[in-house]
């Protein structure tokens, strides 16, 4: 389990040092340490000891049992080389579509929605929509492994009952669809985040903003991009973090729907992790493949909130 | 003003997306209470049948899954709060020297996805021969729980008024009262949305169950519900029962405190 703070932690921390001055009142002198103890061992323990492992692990071939070669960069030259694990970090690019891109864009519609009328109930809308969000993904999977069933789940029998029993497949069985429709179900559950997330933002807006759209004769498209959308900037990139970063670590949800079938169909980084660390001896190569999710996760989530700093700053 | 039929629009967009999260959520609590060997497929109202939800806790084993991970989730949350309400206090509100320093690394600590670095925690836990036990579970989970309490606590004491730490300190209240007198009863709110999401991530964490316990008197709810989906796959309103079962307790949590849900998954905190 890792948390990663988009705006909590990335977003304010450097922010935070730039002001230099930035000093923390009160209570000077070595007490600080007696209180930070217990978090620093637990931290160093079980996530910076491991991180350092794994980087350590990852230049060697090892099977877990017998003893390890050290092979240099080798593994990391896989990344590139392996059919396998091109495939892997492919799906990953395709599922940040679907778990981050689709959702933002539905968040977005409804937060275009919101901002030009008031809403009665939002609060309750927002309650529903986010649901998704709080149930595991283990459960998800279970219950869209039933409404994907290709012989009595809900989607076959409604494209039948409508008469286009043509689309009805095997959704997760089927070497062209299996991907998008894990893919979908991640846009199930991230909708909510993100509107969530982009309505919030709506609601700072300065009404006085869209009076000032009004008045200059501005219809609903145009105030969405003339207003809605700029001021959404920051509520979009933390949107789009957050979503890429759930997107790139899927791993419950592949696991229990599809164990990566049909074939590769839907091996992603994780699974990879996960099977050659723990069942086909590759210890060192999962290692490597961990600790490249994790780089890319860093250098996304970075690299998204300077664009919307700096596009804030403009 | 909008006109009449936009705002229809509105509600209605906001309405059928309301509607699309709900439906396979609904689907499934009605198929966990079909008529058992009923027939009827995902989703379809055939009758209210409890029993089972008390079949899947019973034969299913869901009792002890929830049981494990009630203990999980119990001793991740109590040492997570507690440790990170010490550190967010420190990086807060005190000056010491080497503070940046740390500070940058429970940030990396707090940025490491579980993908890297689950393969040496298994091995390094296994040397300890703590796999398999429940430490191989709570430990890891309250490591990085903890780097995420202490930023999450760290910015509520950064909103703490200065003048209110001066004034106690002034008054001769050491650090340690300061902070359980004095700061703490302002803190409850920053606290209980720390503790709700603590506990939804170790409630729902499925990878790291997998790969540290093989006994089954340790599975969490997840890792025993996939292995209930392996068993059962033909039994569909027993393997909606025990999903229903699993997602219950976050689910109720949430309906009663959404807004510390909400609030705190939109800040930026995410379990993947």
């Amino acid at each position: 389990m890792t948390q990663v703070a988009g705006r909590l932690g990335i977003a304010r921390v450097p922010a935070a040092l730039r002001r230099g001055g930035d000093r923390p009142p009160g209570e000077p002198g070595r007490v600080g340490y007696a209180y930070l103890l217990p978090a620093v061992l637990l931290v160093g323990a079980f996530t910076l000891a491991p991180l350092l492992h794994s980087v350590w692990l990852s230049f060697f071939e090892w099977d877990g049992i017998t003893a390890g070669r050290w092979v240099g960069l080798a593994n990391y030259g896989d990344l590139l080389s392996d059919r396998d694990q091109r495939v892997a970090f492919a799906h990953a690019l395709v599922l940040v579509l679907f778990y981050s891109v689709l959702p933002v864009l539905i968040g977005l519609l409804l937060a275009g929605a919101v901002a030009r009328t008031r809403v009665r109930g939002l609060t309750l809308f927002r309650v529903l929509i986010f649901l998704p969000q709080v149930v595991a993904m283990v459960v998800v999977a279970v219950m869209w492994r039933m409404i994907y069933d290709p012989n009595d789940g809900p989607l076959n029998a409604t494209l039948r009952a409508v008469g286009l029993d043509g689309l009805a497949k095997s959704w997760l069985g089927d070497f062209g669809v299996a991907l998008p429709a894990v893919g979908l179900i991640g846009t199930w559950v991230m909708y909510g985040l993100a509107m969530v997330l982009l309505t919030a933002g709506v609601q700072k807006i300065p009404r006085s903003l869209f009076d000032a759209a009004r008045v200059d004769g501005a219809g609903p498209l145009r105030e969405f991009f003339a207003v809605t959308l700029p001021a959404l900037r920051g509520e979009v990139a933390v949107a789009l973090t957050l979503t890429t970063i759930s997107a790139l670590r899927n791993f419950d949800l592949v696991y229990v729907t599809t164990k990566g079938g049909p074939g590769d169909a839907t091996s992603v980084p994780a699974y990879q992790v996960y099977e050659r660390a723990f069942s086909t001896g590759e210890v060192g190569a999962a290692s490597a493949i961990g600790l490249t999710l994790a780089a890319i996760i860093f250098l996304l989530t970075f690299a998204i909130t300077r664009l919307s700093e700096r596009g804030a700053a403009r | 003003m909008t006109s009449r039929r936009e705002q229809t629009l509105t509600y209605a967009l906001l309405g059928a997306f309301s509607l699309l999260a709900l439906m396979p959520i609904a689907g499934i609590v009605l198929t966990a209470l079909q008529e058992p060997g009923g027939g009827a497929s995902f989703g379809e109202i055939n009758g209210v049948h409890p029993g089972n939800l008390r079949r899947a806790w019973e034969d299913g084993n869901f009792g002890d899954y929830l049981a494990s991970s009630a203990i999980v989730a119990a001793a991740v949350v109590a040492i997570a709060t507690t440790v990170s309400i010490l550190a967010g206090y420190a990086f807060g509100l005190m000056r010491f020297r080497g503070s940046q320093v740390l500070f940058y690394a429970f940030l990396l600590g707090l940025m490491i996805p579980t993908e890297a670095m689950i393969v040496p925690l298994y091995y390094d836990l296994r040397d300890l021969a703590l796999t398999d036990t429940y430490w191989a579970l709570i430990l890891p989970q309250a490591g990085t729980s903890i780097a995420f309490g202490t930023f999450w606590m760290r910015a509520f004491f950064r909103t703490v008024p200065r003048s209110l730490v001066e004034a106690a300190r002034i008054d001769g209240a050491s650090s340690w009262l300061t902070l359980w007198r004095v700061l703490l009863p302002l803190a409850r709110p920053a606290v209980l949305t720390m503790v709700v999401l603590i506990f939804m991530w170790t409630w729902n964490e499925f990878l790291l169950a997998l790969v540290m316990v093989t006994d089954e008197g340790l599975r969490t709810a997840p890792l025993g519900l996939s292995f209930f989906l392996g068993r059962n796959q033909a039994d569909l309103t027993l393997l909606a029962a025990g999903a229903v079962i699993v997602a219950t307790p976050v689910v109720v949590l949430y309906a009663f405190l959404q807004r510390h849900f909400i609030r705190g998954m939109v800040s930026g905190a995410v379990k993947g």
